[in-house]
């Protein structure tokens, strides 16, 4: 393999992971607050209209991408409110939060862009890392968009705040078990409402990570199916933020592998080659992956003065 | 137990989300009905003149449901509106559109259409095709017509209409070849189907034409990110072809398409877009569009059936001949001689003194009779 494939490699793994990233940081989040949240796809989806849009007007990306961690973080109060006050069921909530955000993307998109289904594409994107004009020759691979290093960055922050922090530790305990976390003075539901709120606000990001850098647009199909592959990668890294982002690079690899498979020299089929992802996933998970558990009291809403 | 239940469910829950989107989101045109028919595409449709001029359709009313993008959706649904208005102006028809929030919808949208008295009702994109037969079963007595499908079997109240897309590749094809300075060019499909080799073979096939009229030694490297919803996978496959020294890509791929088109202007290389004139999203790196003017075929079609002819039980094919598919005019981003050339080679293809290749078989003999 030559330094160019896999510099080539490289850029395409960090920039493919990238909305995922957030987005399985979001799911972390929340999932070892004790709150299952499926609805990071649509969280996504509205975070990518919302980015784009505001981008647009505005001609700031930033202000576009902070918005758009606004108006995730604006659905997962209404998820925290319907599965923590409420005590919903957090799956139907989560399938509720999937049909809301592209609906309501949609929605504002027709009424913003004169009708149409896809925003106008914003005049500044999220700069690169190195510029405009970038590295020279194959090294330009890694000129990544900003957002890349804003996911790592986030994620190290995770895991610093998950076990170095208290607070890390309370939300923790709070996600194993509730009854005993209540018992030492610790707020169970505002741990968990501030979880989903923060989990909200990723996934939104991630959404923009799309728009704004990937893409310079939304489009109906800009955020498709990327949230549930986060979702599947938190499991995949044992519900904990840097697993779930090795999850998420080792998913971008694949994809990135099956682009520089398909065409040239090898023929291998495409359609065969588009199951490397998940193939690749099912062979880590059974060899190298041991016994993920989860959070104890994941998905079960907490009654004040339950003994679990 | 309680627990594993919710397991299950979450899972099942997440299951049938992930195939949400592919259900709402398929943009019209991209794929086809999946009917054996519709590989014929070019070959089995009819072709005869399609244009019939000065009919009277005072008192005609013809109507159209979009598919699940909306009317305004910047692409099939916009450009039939637009045919079916063009068709009130010149005949005087009335014309209506109802749009579909889901594909549910379907259905219940052309029996309101065949409430208020249409006789010719037209389905925007494949994802209408099974609605559509199953209308014009119910209503044996009206019109039905959809677009960028052929039947199998088609009833003989039912149109399909299909685009002859690689008249409008072909062309493409030579204009990327003549452009070139690395003598690389790539292709990036969406999902691989009869529709979108037809794209595919047809620009090979216009950059094998162009290395022989021209001398070149053009190579076209082909891929296929078997989504048409993965902006991300497009624009890793752009990006790895412009690594390889590709210059200019043509994509047939619908949202995985605008990654293709961001590569190549983050590349500083040209993209060539698809169905309508995508210049817009890159004006400086978009070298120019194979267009699919779905207005065309719409108006055509309304015309002769206000004219009275037969056009139920049979697929149109609509191409070069009929202004339904082409390329834009403006061409900012290469010369005016390689447009000319262009234009005269859709001349050709008008006239049949040049075929474009729709299979790989058809693409093979081409490119052994061009030796």
């Amino acid at each position: 393999m030559s330094s160019d494939t896999f510099l080539l490699l490289l850029g395409i793994t960090l920039m493919y992971s990238t909305p995922m990233v957030f987005a399985a940081q979001g799911s972390v989040i929340s999932e070892v607050s004790g709150v299952v949240n499926i609805g990071i796809e649509g969280m996504m989806t509205i975070g990518a209209f919302t980015g784009a849009a505001v981008g647009y007007f505005s001609g700031n990306p930033w202000l576009g991408f902070v918005c758009a961690g606004l108006a995730g973080a604006v659905f997962g109060l209404i998820h925290a409110f319907a599965s923590v006050t409420c005590k919903a069921d957090q799956t139907v909530c989560g399938i509720a939060m999937n049909l809301i955000g592209p609906g309501l993307a949609l929605f504002l998109s027709r009424v913003f862009f004169d009708g149409a289904t896809q925003t106008l594409p914003v005049t500044n994107k999220i700069p690169k890392l190195f510029g405009r004009s970038g590295l020279p020759g194959s090294l330009n691979n890694l000129n990544v968009d900003m957002t890349t290093v804003i996911a790592l960055v986030v994620s190290i922050l995770m895991c610093y705040i998950f076990y170095c922090t208290t607070w890390g530790l309370h939300l923790r305990a709070v996600g194993e078990h509730p009854a005993a976390a209540d018992t030492l003075g610790i707020n169970v539901y505002k741990v968990r409402y501030i979880c989903v709120i923060l989990s909200g606000l990723l996934a939104g990001l991630g959404g923009a990570a799309m728009t704004l850098a990937i893409v310079p647009q939304f489009m109906p199909t800009a955020i498709s199916g990327q949230g549930f592959i986060a979702i599947a990668a938190v499991i995949f890294g044992k519900w904990t933020p840097h697993g779930g982002y090795l999850a998420c690079l080792l998913f971008g690899f694949a994809q990135a592998l099956t682009v520089v498979l398909g065409g040239g020299a090898f023929t291998v089929p495409s359609e065969i080659l588009a199951m490397l992802p998940y193939v690749l996933t099912v062979l880590i998970l059974i060899l190298f992956v041991g016994r993920a558990s989860a959070p104890k009291a994941n998905g079960v809403p907490y009654n004040k003065g339950s003994r679990v | 137990m309680r627990k594993c239940t919710r397991r299950a469910l979450t899972v099942l829950g997440l299951c049938l989300l992930l195939l949400l989107p592919a259900c709402r989101f398929v943009r019209p045109g991209e794929l086809t009905g999946g009917s054996a028919g519709a590989g014929g595409a070019g070959g089995s449709g009819s072709s005869m003149d399609l244009n019939v001029e000065n009919v009277d359709g005072t008192g005609w009313k013809i109507a159209m449901i979009t598919d699940t993008g909306g009317i305004n959706d910047q692409s099939f649904n916009q450009s039939a509106w637009e045919g079916l208005q063009e068709l009130q102006a010149e005949t005087g028809a009335e014309v209506a559109y109802i749009e579909s929030k889901q594909s549910g919808d379907f259905n219940t949208n052309f029996e309101t259409l065949v409430d208020n008295g249409n006789t010719l009702m037209w389905g925007i994109g494949f994802a209408c095709a099974d609605a559509v037969l199953e209308a014009a079963e119910a209503n044996p007595e009206v019109n039905f017509a959809c677009v960028d499908n052929a039947f199998a079997d088609s009833p003989m109240n039912v149109t399909g209409v299909v685009f002859r897309a690689q008249e409008s590749s072909f062309m493409v094809g030579y204009i990327a070849a003549a452009v070139s300075e690395t003598q690389k060019v790539g292709f990036v499909g969406g999902i691989r189907s009869e529709v979108i080799e037809q794209f595919e073979y047809g620009y090979e096939a216009g950059v094998a034409y162009a290395n022989r009229v021209l001398d070149k030694n053009v190579r076209v490297s082909s891929q296929y990110a078997e989504s048409f919803s993965d902006a991300a996978k497009g624009k890793s496959i752009a990006n790895k072809m412009f690594t390889d020294g590709c210059d200019i890509v043509y994509h047939s791929a619908g949202g995985t398409g605008t990654g293709v088109i961001e590569a190549a202007k983050e590349a500083g290389k040209f993209a060539i877009g698809v169905d309508r004139d995508q210049a817009y999203l890159a004006p400086d790196n978009v070298l120019t569009s194979s267009l699919k003017n779905v207005n065309v075929a719409v108006k055509a079609v309304g015309k002769r059936h206000i004219a009275g002819q037969d056009i139920g039980g049979q697929t149109l094919s609509f191409g070069l001949t009929d202004d339904a598919v082409g390329i834009p005019e403006h061409h900012e981003n290469y010369s005016d001689e390689i447009y000319e050339a262009a234009i005269e080679i859709g001349e050709q293809i008008k006239r049949g003194t040049i075929i474009p290749p729709s299979t790989k078989a058809e693409l093979d003999a081409y490119t052994a009779g061009l030796k």
